[in-house]
Formats: C-alpha cells, structure tokens, sequence
C-alpha cells in the first residue's frame, strides 16, 4: 500500500495543522535553494512566482513562445471558490462534498478539503492582482452556476475565465523576472529528469529553437505540464499540449495514477473531416439554456427546424427528468454516444446531437415583453428580443460556432458532440504533492489528485492555481528545509553527463530511423486506437486488442517514422516526434489501466459494469482505490494501490434521475 | 454540409534561421476543403511536404481556438488574413475561393525576428510586461475580494483591455511598427481598476521606457491597429495611455 502522507487529525484541522508544524526555510537560505518549475500554466506560473517571492531561486521552463499562451488560457466558463458571497448556504464543506460526490468518490478526501479551504484565497489574490471578474452594478463581484451544483459559486470573467486568471498569474510571475528572482526559459522542452542518490537534482531541456541539450540543477523540481488528453490526437487541448515532461518523470520512477480517468465534455463542435487537427469546447454554461435532442426516426433527412416536436427526441430530458440538460459531464456525453450509435445521429457525419437554443430564445423573448411592459408584441419580435438576451449572455460563443462551422445558431440548431476535454489521471502525488522520487514534485492537471473519476466544471482553475500559490509553497519548503546542508550541484556531475548523453542518443536514433511515414500519421493512429477502445466506452476484448495495436504501432513509429530538417536548429518536426513517442507509451498504460478496473466510474465506463438502465456500476468493495503504476520497462508495469478511505462522506450511487 | 473542394496556389515565405536571407517560395495544394481552418490547409502543405522528403513550413500556433495569441501568419497583406475581428487559427478556408493565390508572410517589424519562415520572435512582449504590467502584490497579501468594490462599467472597460492576446498584429499591422496598443491595452487594464492606482505613474513610465528601447516605432494615429485587432481591443486606450503618460510626467519628481 502506498503512503500518501495524509495528516493526523480531523478533516477540518489537517491543513491547518500542517501548516503550523511543517518546516520552514530562512530567508537567507532559501537565496541558495534552487527550484525548477517545468510548465508556465496556471499551476507553474503560480508556483514560480510565489516562489520567487519567497526568495527562491526559481528557474521556469515552457515551450511556448511565451509563458502567457499555456492552455490554461482557453478555459472558458469559470473557477468555483467557497465564499458563499450568494448567502445560498455555500461553505467549504459543501465544495468539498460536491467535489467528492462528483468525482464519484475515487479522489482523496484529504486533499479535496484542503483546496476547497484554499479556493476563498485563490479569488482574494486574483482580485489583488487585478483579474477583471465579472461585477454586479453594486461593484461586488458576480457568481454563476455549474453542473453537480446548487449553489452559485462559480466566478467568471465573461467566457474568458482562463485567460484572465492565467494573465494574472503570468504577470506576477514576469514581475518576479524582473525582480531576478525567476529565470524564464521560454521554447524549451524538458526532456530527462536528473536523479543524483536517488533524489530529484534537475533536469535536461532542449532548447527549440537551437536544439541544444541544457542541463539545470534544482534542489526540487516541479512538473506543472498539464494533461495528457492530445493522447487521443483530438481533443480540446492545444496544439502543443502534452505528457512528456509527465512521462519522463515516470520512466524515472514516478508512478502514475489513474490513467484511465480521461474526462470527455459533451459539447463540443463535432469533427468534420480527416483534415480535422483539434476539437473546440462550447462552454457547459450553453446547458444551462440549450436543449439537446435528436430525431425520433432512425435516418431522419429533415432539416432541424423541419422537424415537428412530436418527432424529436430530447433524451437528457426523458432519461434524467430531475436534472435533465445539466446532468454532469461524463453521464451527459454517454447518452449522446449511445443515441448516435443507435443511428439517430445528425449532420454529414451522423456523429453529432442538436443543442437548440430556440426554447431559450422564445422565452426570453417573452420576459423581455413582460420587462418592458410591451402589449401587441408579434412573435418575430418575441423572437427577436429573445436574440438579444441569449447574444448578451453567449455571444462570443455562438460567434466561435459559426466561424467554425459556417451556420448560424440563432437560427439552426448548433451541432455537437463530445470531445477529449481533460484527464482526472496523473502523476501519483502524496499530500504534499510530491511524487514516488523524491524532490519531484507534480501540480495542477499533470497530477492526479483532486478529482477522482470526473472532474466538476470550474474546478480545473481552482486546482491550478490552489497548488501553485497555496500548497507547494509549504509542502516544497517543508523538504527544501533539509537540503539547506546541500549545496548547489554543478551541472558537470556524471549523472548530469550521463542524463543528457541518453537524451541525446534517443534523439539521434529517431531522427536516424529516416522512414517513410509522418509524426503526425501515427499520431492520427493512436489517436483512433485510444478513442476507439478506451474512449467514452471501454469493453475487456477491445482493450486488449488496443494494447496489442499500441504496441505495434510503437515498433512501427520506431522503424518508419520520417522527420525531416536537423537536430541542431528549429524543427517542430523532431518536437513533435519526441512527444508522439510518449504519447504512444501512455496510450498503452491507458488501456492497462482501464482493463484493469473492472468496475465503470465517473469517465470511465466499461460495458461489462452498468445498471439495467445503461448507468456506471462502482464496485466499491474492489476499486476503492488509486491506481498508481510503477514502470518496470518496455511494456511492463507493477500496480500499486492506495487505498482510498472516506472518514467524513459515505459514498453512495450518483443518481440523477 | 457539403464539402467544397479546392485548389489553390500558396505564395509562403521561407528562411532557414534568423541569420540568412529568406525568399518566397511558391506550391500548390490540391482538395482543400472550405470547412477547414487556414492552419489545417498549411498541415496539409506540410504532410505534403515531408512526404515527398521537403522541409514544412514552421509557423507557429498552438490553441487554435483564438485566445493563446501564439498564431500570427501575414495573409494576403493583412495580419490574421482577411475576415473581422479574428484570428489565423479561426480563419477557414470559406474565406477563399478555387483557384485563387494566397500569400503568406511573416509579422513584419524589427523588434520581431525571424526565427524560422512565419514564426517570429516576440520576447519583446514579455519584456515590456517586466517593466510593470502588474500589479505588486506578493501571495498571501490579498484582502477579502469584496472588500473593494469597482464600479462596473471600470471593470467593464479594464476587462475589454485585459482582452488583449499578445499576438503581436497591432505591430504586424502599423507602418511604424508601433506596439501602442498592445502597451496602452495593459495600462489601461490596470490604470482602470483601484488595484492598480499605487503604481500609475512608474507603471506608464518604465514600460514606454522598455517600448522605445525594444525598437517599437512611434504612433501616427492611423488607426491601423485597431482595424486589426482579432479582440477589437479600441484605440481609446492610446489615447488614455497618452493621457496617463503625460500626468505621470508632469507629476513625477
């Protein structure tokens, strides 16, 4: 059984408990403490710069061009804090308990408590900062809804909640650059951890644009590189986004916990060829007013506004009529999987479901008349009231759809389907954070620690920023305060040569392999393998036979893949290369994982466990635990359990008929 | 939803680093879809490409759901290419027709150089954002959020500021090379909100300071920037960074 290192005591007084006991470093010692922070997300840009203003000697690395454009940036709907501003009877308990509930009680209790304890602060700093969130006319600050809720307490800056919290912390974060405190190594990609006795020392990175290995020492390094949802080529995430940094750090000795918890959104535009690159997400905030149907008939070719009610077929409305559209995110993308297979599919593709914002769209319409104390009023102008209030509220959505897509929503019903959005699974971390080797440490997305099977919307910004700012600043000091009898390890130490010198030659041997087929030709692959056979429905036959696809493609990828230009200049090409390499050995622990856990929770749905009624059977007797994955070598991974014990909530059947 | 195929000619520019020269080169890309986005016609160039045992072209992205910033792409002469309010990785294919030639260059303006064909360096940026783009609070410092209420039009206004993806198309897009509107885009966001009040004057001060010494040209008012802007980011900033600049000088000893 692993140790996660939870504190003594009772729930409410852990934290608080360990922040008056845990040990601290003096400012003077901490000018020679260096540490490395590898991702500039909300999790590393938060971290480096409450670091940095600490007194640390913070050394950041990220592959953009800059630290502002990470992924965080394009969350869209919001980031939940227990304030209770609303008086709707919100407290930390109830953010804990949604939390938990949510992620269909596979996540830690200990450290969920901790970030609800720590989301009142986060909003605090952001507004310190100047993050411009949305206001009320009495200057306070505005609150909204999200699923598996029901209280408001979602905080948001119009559709754009991810870039303005992660603008603030890109800010604090160049401030301390300019302060000297942080040094930012911007297009660089981390390639190899350094261990010297066994702990965490530094890392090796490649500089993008000369293709020159860097060796770096730190006496702690952070892994903030987010997800790895660009496993199933499409999916929400960037372009750039994914595991390496994550994968080296396990091939190093990190385990990896719960691989197979991948979240997929339920509204997203649907793809529409094989030129397809990546998937955009349509803010969950359109359920609270869309509804989502699709035909009675199998083989409709009606269009949308053709189709009488009697002929549709609203199924989160008929199957779940006490949540209906809001049902959370994983239930919500199975029933649109399961119509779709059934042959009830719309669009090209048949691969898609209508959210349809006419309803909406009349019935604001309707207030509007009533607001305004309009009498004689046509229904084109109901109509056209309506318009008006659902642009207010969603227009820059509904704007993204139809720049994409060439339809107009306010007039058709948008097409959508689910998508790879974010994955609960990461590197297994104790409470401090830290991972199986010591010194290394995994924040944000890139851990696994926080949201169990599924994560709730609005939580991912919380996480983020929660572990940069609030919790590593204390867990990597606690640590830290040993090594002060360290000095710095100069980069000229053997395991550093040693480290480089393998990076070095695994670069050399892929660019060597000269063959005929593209990077992104066995991306596309394995993307289809995964999404195929451990996407939103996994079955025991189907994993297998992905495992032996993945492990095929892998002896493929390494005898015939083609990447063109040098080693030593800006090749995207070889970037992309080393990334897909990864990708394709997670792929397969996915599948590990998933075949693994006979049981469904949460985002991960196995056929053979599921209700008469087509619902996730837990099996709680026998899966009550974290996953985490030692790498033994080539194909071959040991389990190791972290039994999961709930002392304040009693884990019960989600049920949201 | 049918799919309209076409063919179209590319005139892209290609140079190998920051050090040598670089050339237009001309190809043709056969089947394109007017579903696609602009980027995945340019996958397609580079699949093509490698393929045949070429170089792809580099540009940069990453997002592509317009919000990171990270895509620039010069499109027949305008920054982002031809439609509103936009940027390159929303830009589909719609936009062009059968046929037609399409040429595409890199953001043009000394302060941002080539790193390799399209993509560009522009650490200048970041650097400006060092000067004093923030606000000086160290975590842990913060009172309740509601402790300071804003009036909702400021944080209306400083919101549509903050909007700003550091894209670098105001520059791209001004004949002086001008980043006024990206610099005055950051003032104003926090010159608007209470929070940033203590450090108004050195914050203009020391980040036109840093403008001019990254070799920004100056602003003639043409407007150009703000044509451009995918966030349609308003010159009225300029014009309350000028403001803001000139009382900051005034007032500072």
């Amino acid at each position: 059984m692993l140790d996660s290192k939870i504190p003594a005591g009772k729930l409410d007084d852990k934290w608080v408990d360990y922040k008056g006991h845990c040990k601290l470093v003096n400012p003077a010692n901490k000018r020679k403490m260096e540490v490395i922070i590898v991702g500039t997300g909300l999790a590393g840009a938060s971290a480096a710069a409450a670091m940095g203003e600490l007194g640390y000697k913070v050394k950041a690395f990220c592959f953009q061009d800059s630290p502002r454009r990470a992924h965080s940036i394009a969350a869209q709907g919001g980031i939940n804090a227990a304030k209770n501003y609303q008086n709707d009877g919100d407290s930390v308990f109830r953010l804990f308990y949604d939390t938990i509930k949510g992620g269909d009680y596979r996540a830690r209790e200990a450290n969920v408590h901790r970030l609800a304890e720590v989301s009142a602060n986060i909003i605090d700093q952001c507004v310190a900062q100047g993050v411009p969130f949305a206001r009320e006319y009495g200057g306070l600050l505005s609150n909204r809804s999200f699923g598996g809720t029901q209280v408001q307490r979602t905080f948001y800056a119009a559709g754009q909640t991810g870039q303005q919290l992660l603008i603030g912390a890109y800010q604090a974060l160049e401030r301390q650059v300019a302060l000297g405190n942080v040094t930012m190594h911007t297009r660089h990609e981390m390639l190899d951890i350094v261990k010297i006795d066994g702990k965490a020392k530094g890392i090796i990175a490649r500089n993008l644009i000369t293709g020159e290995l860097e060796k770096h020492f730190g006496h702690a390094v952070l892994i903030c590189s987010g997800g790895y949802g660009n496993v199933y080529y499409l999916s929400t995430n960037a372009m750039g986004s994914n595991v390496t940094a994550a994968w080296k750090a396990h091939k190093q000795g990190a385990y990896f916990a719960n691989p197979c918890f991948t979240q997929i959104h339920p509204t997203c535009i649907p793809v529409s060829g094989d030129h397809q690159s990546k998937l955009t997400l349509m803010s969950e905030s359109l359920r609270n007013d869309g509804r989502i149907w699709v035909p009675k008939n199998v083989g409709e070719t009606r269009k949308a506004n053709d189709i009488p009610e009697a002929d549709r077929d609203y199924f989160l409305e008929r199957r779940y009529p006490a949540f209906g559209n809001l049902v959370p995110r994983d239930v919500a993308s199975r029933a649109a999987k399961e119509r779709c297979d059934a042959g009830f599919g719309v669009g090209t593709s048949k691969q898609a479901v209508y959210l349809d914002y006419a309803a909406a769209i009349e019935r604001y319409g309707k207030i509007e008349v009533s607001k305004q104390g309009l009498s004689n009023v046509s229904h084109e102008q109901i109509i056209a009231l309506g318009k008006e209030v659902v642009k207010e509220k969603y227009g820059n959505l509904f704007e993204m759809y139809a720049k994409i897509t060439g339809e107009n929503p306010y007039e058709v019903p948008m097409r959508i389907y689910p998508a790879v959005h974010y994955t609960m699974g990461g590197l297994w971390v104790d409470y401090e954070l830290q991972t199986t080797v010591p010194g290394l440490y995994a924040l944000g997305e890139a851990n696994f620690s926080d949201h169990g099977a599924n994560r709730l919307g609005a939580s991912a910004l919380m996480q983020g920023l929660a572990d940069g700012y609030f919790v590593a600043p204390y867990t990597v000091g606690n640590n830290l305060a040993d090594e002060i009898y360290n000095a710095a390890i100069p980069t000229t130490h053997p395991a550093f040569e040693e480290a480089a010198k393998k990076v070095a030659e695994r670069i050399q041997l892929l660019k060597n392999i000269n063959g005929t087929q593209t990077v992104e030709s066995f991306h596309k692959r394995l993307g289809k393998i995964i999404w195929d056979k451990c996407g939103m429905a996994r079955n025991e036959e189907g994993l297998k036979q992905a495992i032996a696809e993945v492990q095929a493609l892998k002896k493929e990828f390494w005898s015939d893949v083609r990447i063109p230009g040098e080693i030593n200049e800006y090749n995207p090409e070889l970037d992309k290369a080393n990334r897909v390499a990864d990708f394709i050995e997670l792929g397969e622990l996915m599948c590990v994982d998933a075949l693994n856990r006979n049981e469904s929770c949460g985002g991960h749905f196995r056929e053979e466990y599921q209700t008469p009624e087509g619902e996730a059977l837990r099996d709680d007797e026998n899966f009550m635990y974290v996953a985490a994955w030692e790498n033994k070598g080539d194909h071959d991974w040991t389990l190791h359990k972290e039994e999961l014990k709930y002392d304040v909530i009693q884990p019960s059947q989600r049920n949201y008929k | 939803m049918s799919q309209n195929k076409m063919n179209l000619k590319l005139k892209v520019w290609r140079q190998k680093n920051a050090q040598t020269t670089g050339a237009f080169v001309t190809y043709n890309v056969e089947g394109i879809s007017d579903e696609m986005s602009f980027l995945e016609m340019l996958d397609i160039l580079n699949e093509k490409l490698i393929t045949e045992g070429g170089e792809p072209v580099a540009f940069d992205h990453d997002c592509r759901e317009g919000i990171c910033g990270m895509c620039s792409l010069y499109i027949n002469g305008k920054p982002h290419g031809p439609w509103q309010a936009n940027t390159t990785c929303q830009l589909h294919m719609r936009a062009f027709k059968d046929g037609e030639t399409i040429v595409i260059e890199p953001w043009r303006a000394n302060s941002f150089p080539i790193v390799k064909d399209l993509t560009v360096d522009r650490s200048a940026f970041d650097r400006i954002i060092q000067a004093g783009g923030y606000i000086s609070v160290n975590t842990g410092n913060a009172v309740d959020g509601n402790s300071l209420p804003i009036e909702k039009q400021n944080a209306d206004d400083a919101f549509a500021a903050a909007m700003c993806i550091g894209c670098g198309a105001c520059v791209a897009a001004c004949k002086n090379s001008s980043a006024m509107l990206f610099l005055s885009a950051k003032v104003s966001h926090l010159a608007l909100l209470p929070q940033g009040a203590p450090e108004r004057k050195t914050r203009v001060l020391s980040m036109v300071a840093q403008m001019d010494k990254e070799g920004f040209g100056s602003c003639t008012n043409t407007g150009a920037c703000e044509a451009t802007c995918p966030k349609e980011i308003s010159i009225a900033n300029i014009a309350r960074l000028n403001s803001e600049y000139l009382s900051a000088g005034l007032t500072s000893e």
